[in-house]
């Protein structure tokens, strides 16, 4: 599970420019809870996972993940169970690395970074298969330079990285964004699968309503650095894109948007 | 003036060439090894490591003193690396645990060890003539003394180069490939970044200390100002051995450096023997690094253009 309690969260305290994003920000999330989370930019979405993964600190209340405190944990730590993939592209690949070794670095998570060579010739073949179902054709660049690549098949390679191995927490960030619309389906497929066969404890920002209504469990919207919706299970199911455009549509005229 | 006598005022005897040539490749060879270190830092790690210009001295002032204790001539090269490493783990330290930046944190390490150096040695030049060093190995004796000694300079070097690959293709070496060119990657593989670099500045002095070693080996004294420079020298080495790796793909980087090396220490030569001094060297290094870089951006804007 992952708890935020009492978050409150400003940038550039002090100065003029100060922002508050957070202000006593509440949120749980349950074991094998798929959430997908929308909301309009700038809403506080990647900040929160931000919080979540430690990547920034909060200015005050507490982080919770597996019932423990982690508000101090320090990001590489808490990555021991949490798999990632951000909004940029870039972030999730080593573009100096090729295929293989990227995936051979990801599959070495949680074992000793030793002096034992990395790349294993007989689990290329393994690796192979797995970018094949991504429908890229990946498995015919193996040693092209990741840098190489454009910016949806690095982060279609990211988010297979990120669960090599066997993790219990899953964040995405507009995972699909860089993504064509084809691609974008495929990896949301994927994606779906992953979360299910390894049992994922996930929260996935997307853009995309229609991924945000027909994937996971729970939905919810974000705006201002609130949660203005929140749907669970069975009425997660019978919701439909068009009541999320409504309530979307109703809270930026509220704001003068 | 006839061809002949042209031939003659500018060019020299073969004898000469060959004195050149042997000339060029020992320095060229012996600052590869440096150089090796610096591609680390510089290429690998993107971090402009200020350090070296005292971790070389540093190697000369620790073989210089355990050559007169009698220490066995390989052993000081050892010695040389651990300590180097040592430095680069407090460069390390203080910029990652303490947040100073990569070039201060450098700069304020490679102050200290100016004092220390000195304090190793005694005082600012310490000769070591008549002691064994390893260049007097009884190996490869059929050879005259300056092919000897570049033959020794060759294995060395090779050695450090199959090693250095060998690391880099190593889980740990990975790693810290990701470090420079994607630290979030390295987060999310849930080992610590800082630690990362650290382990990087330790091989790099380490290596840079080893070369400072050698060199005291060869010349036979240490000299407290024989450090200034080495990381001007070593990153014009590397880019333009990273140049050559560019153009040839089949080289590695490593055997790439080693050839931007001796090819930096030609330039070199060439420049004196044009008619400039040995005093006027640091000139020299400084011109030509910049020669190299402007080269490089130009290149660059030609490019975008
Ligand atoms: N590093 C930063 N410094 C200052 N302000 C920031 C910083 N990062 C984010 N903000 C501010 O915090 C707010 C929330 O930003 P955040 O990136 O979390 O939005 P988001 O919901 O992820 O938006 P998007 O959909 O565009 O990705 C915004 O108002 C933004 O201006
Ligand atoms: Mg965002």
């Amino acid at each position: 599970m992952i708890e935020l309690r009492n978050v409150s969260k400003y940038y550039n305290t002090g100065s003029v420019t100060e922002t508050c994003v957070f202000n006593k920000f509440n949120l749980n999330i349950d074991k094998n809870e798929f959430v997908s989370v929308v909301g309009s930019n700038g809403s506080g979405k990647t900040t929160m996972l931000n919080i979540i993964c430690g990547s920034i600190k909060v200015d005050r209340g507490d982080v919770f993940l597996d019932n423990k405190n982690i508000t101090n944990v320090p990001e590489y730590k808490r990555m021991v169970k949490i798999g990632r993939v951000f909004q940029n592209p870039a972030f999730g690949t080593c573009p100096s690395l090729n295929i293989i070794e990227n995936m051979a670095l990801a599959e070495n998570k949680n074992k000793s970074f030793d002096l034992k060579p990395l790349v294993d010739k007989n689990r290329v073949e393994k690796y192979k298969t797995m970018l094949k179902s991504l429908n890229l054709g990946l498995e015919d660049k193996c040693d092209i330079n990741v840098g190489a690549l454009s910016g949806g098949q690095r982060q279609a390679i990211a988010l297979l990285m990120s669960t090599m191995i066997d993790i219990k927490f899953l964040i995405l960030d507009e995972h699909t964004a860089a993504l064509d619309p084809k691609t974008a389906d495929v990896i949301m497929e994927l994606t779906d699968k992953i979360v299910k066969e390894k049992n994922l404890t996930a929260i996935m920002v997307t853009h995309n309503l229609r991924y945000a209504v027909e994937y996971g469990n729970r939905l919810l919207m974000m705006h201002d650095g609130q949660i203005v919706i929140d749907v669970k299970n069975e009425e997660k199911k019978n919701l439909k894109v068009e009541d999320v455009l409504d309530k979307f549509t109703t809270i930026s005229i509220e704001c003068g948007n | 003036m006839d061809a002949i006598e042209l031939l003659k005022f500018y060019f020299i005897t073969p004898q000469e060439i060959i004195g050149i040539l042997t000339g060029v490749l020992r320095e060229g060879l012996m600052y590869s090894v440096a150089s090796l270190g610096v591609y680390i830092t510089y290429k690998i790690l993107d971090f402009p490591d200020m350090t070296v210009d005292s971790s070389f001295p540093l190697g000369m002032s620790i073989t210089a003193i355990l050559l007169i204790l009698d220490v066995p001539p390989i052993l000081t090269l050892c010695i040389s690396f651990i300590a180097g490493a040592l430095v680069g783990v407090i460069t390390g330290i203080i910029h990652v645990k303490f947040g100073v930046r990569d070039l201060l944190s450098g700069i304020i390490v490679m102050t200290a060890l100016y004092s220390i150096n000195l304090r190793i040695a005694g005082r600012s030049n310490l000769p070591v003539f008549k002691k064994p060093t390893i260049f007097h190995l009884e190996y490869f004796n059929f050879l005259d003394r300056s092919m000897k000694t570049i033959l020794i300079l060759l294995v060395i070097v090779a050695i450090c180069k199959i090693l250095l690959d060998y690391y880099l293709k190593t889980k740990n070496g990975y790693l810290l490939r990701s470090v420079g060119d994607n630290e979030k990657l390295v987060t999310a593989l849930a080992k610590d970044k800082g630690n990362v670099k650290i382990i990087g500045l330790a091989i790099a002095n380490g290596f840079v200390a080893f070369a400072g070693s050698i060199f005291t080996h060869d010349r036979g004294f240490f000299e407290i100002s024989a450090g200034t420079g080495t990381l001007v020298i070593a990153v014009s080495n590397v880019i333009i051995g990273m140049q050559i790796a560019k153009r040839i793909k089949c080289i590695s980087d490593t055997t790439a450096v080693i050839i931007g090396s001796i090819l930096y220490r030609a330039c070199i030569s060439i420049a004196l023997s044009w008619g400039l001094e040995p005093r006027d060297l640091k000139l020299i290094t400084a011109s030509l690094l910049l020669i190299i870089l402007v080269m490089n951006s130009i290149k660059r804007k030609n490019k975008v253009a």
